[in-house]
């Protein structure tokens, strides 16, 4: 399995109260999947993506990448994770501002020591030739459409070829016909085998996905079994 | 990320604010340039005031009538005590183990004319061996004899600055001037020497035999001279050879066990001395100057880097998320302080060298940038970067990534 989570928490404190945005997540992704989580707003899912992410820590439970304990890992070990292992797709694209695309997209390998310089530029010119703005290598951000930022968000996340995409309602500040564009360009990676979850308010983008996953009040309601794992059964 | 990745992304984000850049590196770039100008104008003047003081002549001790009193300060020249020429041979000759040569000097004051220019100046007497202990030589025609100073001939030889004034565009060799109405005949020029530590002409003076002088100029018969100088083989000797002449002085003079000694002795060990405490003085105090512009420097940069950690959270919460750990940021961060303080500290510099420079020519002062200051102030200014960048660079490595990324 490549993501394992069993019964997950993530506790916020605030003075007296407490909130469980997490209140004991249990939940198995396969290699290759294309998840949709959706849900009301509140109901946690950034939460759990963003611990899937491991740009935070759970309050209590177990989360499995690849069979690795993650959840007692240090800072830079997770840093080290996500570097590898994860790319991130962000609703308002996160790019650096006054950098052109090609940097943008380059960001991932400067902190991993393995690729040289040449390499570097000509994967990062192919990724964004990939999604569609190779006549735009060197266009900052503000040069750029927001369906356009967010592809070249994507080739970054894309360049440390990554096992796993996480997306925070992609299409959430882009038009239908962006949108469109952005789920093709997911539906195509997660052809070639790369494992997807996104978060969506939209019906008809979660109808991109193959599986679907509802979440209310800190718990998932429905699709917390990986289907990889149902049809093995 | 290698090192030079994290200097360039370093040297973009400080470009993209220059004048907020420019503005906190001004410590930094006061405190450099007044280190490095302060240094290169003291170790100009050291040098030259060092230069001056061995162009006096070879390990020389002066030894000058009257007493030295508890002020420092000697009694006026022939106020009752007598110093002789002869004082000074025997000085020569019963401590010769350590003195390499000893010359009177007698002074005089005098006009000298030839034919309708006429300058006035200073006559030495002195004695044959005062070539050798003021470590001076001829630029032209020979010093005057044994025979002379026995004598007591009416010849002298010229410094370049009497020979400029009297003879201009001529050889004074063999010519004759008068000093006070009395012809003397030139038996040559010396060389170029230059003003010494107090800032007088060493070359506006008419050297001649201390007995023509004596006899002549000063109608004296008495044998008093206004100076000893006695240069000695090693400098190392000065102290000793200090004790010596004192010793042989008093037993001239006949002084009693518990009279003052009517003489008094400088060297240039002490001379030396008082410059260097001086200098040290300077440098104390223009150290402590700068500093305190270093100082406000390095607190400017630590804030304006704790402002830029707030500014740039976003930044710092993307960088994390695709894989940046915290030792990352932190070098980053370093970095950052350490390119905004050696930028300052290079432009300090450049104008630290421009000031000296400037201020050099409008003195007429030497000015001596050595390298060594140069390096230096360059990496204390990185190191002033590293460390007041770090407690920013920490407190952004510190962040939590999906804090960073929510932050508006
Ligand atoms: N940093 C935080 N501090 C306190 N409470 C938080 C924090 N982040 C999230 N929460 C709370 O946790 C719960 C889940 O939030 P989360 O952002 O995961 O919801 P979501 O499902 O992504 O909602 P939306 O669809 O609006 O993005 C919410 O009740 C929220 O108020
Ligand atoms: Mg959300």
């Amino acid at each position: 399995m490549l993501i394992n989570i069993q019964n997950l928490f993530k506790v916020y404190h605030m003075g007296d109260t407490s909130v469980n945005a997490l209140d004991g997540v249990t939940l198995t992704i396969a290699a290759g999947e294309f998840i949709a989580i959706m849900g009301a707003s509140g109901s946690g899912k950034s939460t759990l993506l963003n611990i899937l992410g491991c740009l935070d820590t759970p309050s209590a439970g177990s989360y499995r990448l690849d069979d690795i304990e993650v959840s007692g890992m240090s800072r830079s070990q997770r840093a080290r994770i996500r570097n590898q292992k994860l790319g991130f797709v962000f609703q308002n694209f996160n790019l650096l501002s006054r950098t052109n695309a090609l940097e943008n997209v380059e960001l991932p390998t400067y902190y991993d020591g393995r690729i040289s310089g040449k390499q570097r530029k000509k994967r990062a010119s192919d990724l964004l030739e990939r999604v569609g703005l190779g006549s735009r290598l060197d266009h900052t951000p503000a040069q750029l459409s927001g369906g356009q930022q967010q592809r070249v968000a994507i080739a970054r996340a894309l360049m440390n070829n990554p096992p796993v995409i996480l997306a925070d309602e992609p299409t959430g500040n882009l038009d239908s016909h962006s949108s469109t564009e952005i789920m093709a360009l997911f539906t195509q990676l997660n052809s070639e085998g790369i494992t997807i979850v996104m978060v969506t308010h939209e019906e008809d983008i979660a109808n991109f996905a193959k599986r679907r996953i509802v979440m209310r009040d800190g718990l998932i309601v429905s699709g917390p079994e990986s289907a990889g794992k149902e049809t093995a059964r | 990320m290698n090192l030079w990745m994290i200097f360039k992304v370093a040297l973009r984000a400080i470009s993209r604010n220059k004048t907020r850049s420019l503005l906190t590196a001004l410590g930094i770039i006061v405190g450099i340039a007044a280190v490095i100008a302060v240094v290169a104008i003291g170790q100009g003047a050291q040098t030259m005031m060092m230069s001056q003081i061995n162009s006096m002549g070879n390990n020389l001790i002066m030894v000058f009538p009257g007493s030295q009193n508890p002020g420092g300060v000697r009694g006026g020249s022939g106020s009752g005590q007598n110093l002789t020429a002869e004082d000074g041979e025997s000085i020569a000759r019963d401590l010769q183990h350590l003195v390499r040569a000893v010359t009177p000097v007698i002074r005089s004051g005098a006009q000298a004319i030839y034919q309708e220019n006429n300058w006035s100046t200073q006559v030495q007497g002195v004695s044959i061996d005062f070539p050798e202990v003021r470590n001076w030589e001829m630029a032209s025609g020979a010093f005057f004899t044994a025979a002379d100073q026995r004598a007591g001939s009416r010849v002298c030889i010229i410094g370049q600055t009497v020979s400029d004034n009297l003879f201009p565009g001529d050889d004074p060799t063999g010519k004759s001037l008068r000093i006070r109405n009395m012809p003397f005949r030139v038996l040559g020029v010396m060389v170029r020497k230059g003003s010494n530590s107090m800032g007088s002409d060493q070359d506006d003076t008419i050297i001649a035999p201390y007995t023509t002088v004596r006899r002549v100029l000063q109608n004296s018969i008495f044998n008093n001279v206004n100076m000893l100088l006695v240069s000695l083989y090693s400098l190392d000797d000065i102290p000793v050879a200090k004790v010596e002449i004192g010793k042989l002085l008093r037993q001239r003079h006949k002084l009693g066990n518990n009279a003052d000694d009517d003489f008094s002795t400088i060297d240039m060990t002490e001379i030396t001395n008082t410059i260097g405490s001086i200098t040290k003085l300077m440098t104390i105090l223009l150290t402590t100057v700068a500093s305190i512009s270093l100082l406000v420097g390095g607190i400017g940069i630590m804030n304006i880097m704790l402002v830029s950690v707030t500014e740039r959270t976003r930044e710092i919460g993307l960088r994390m998320a695709v894989g940046a750990a915290p030792s990352d940021i932190l070098l980053q961060f370093i970095t950052e302080a350490m390119a905004l303080s050696t930028v300052g500290g290079l432009i300090g510099v450049v104008i630290g060298i421009v000031g000296a420079r400037t201020v050099g020519n409008i003195q007429q002062w030497p000015i001596l940038i050595t390298e060594s200051s140069v390096v230096v102030a360059f990496l204390f200014s990185a190191a002033i970067g590293v460390f007041f960048g770090f407690y920013p660079a920490l407190r952004a490595s510190r962040l939590n990534p999906i804090d960073c990324l929510r932050y508006e």
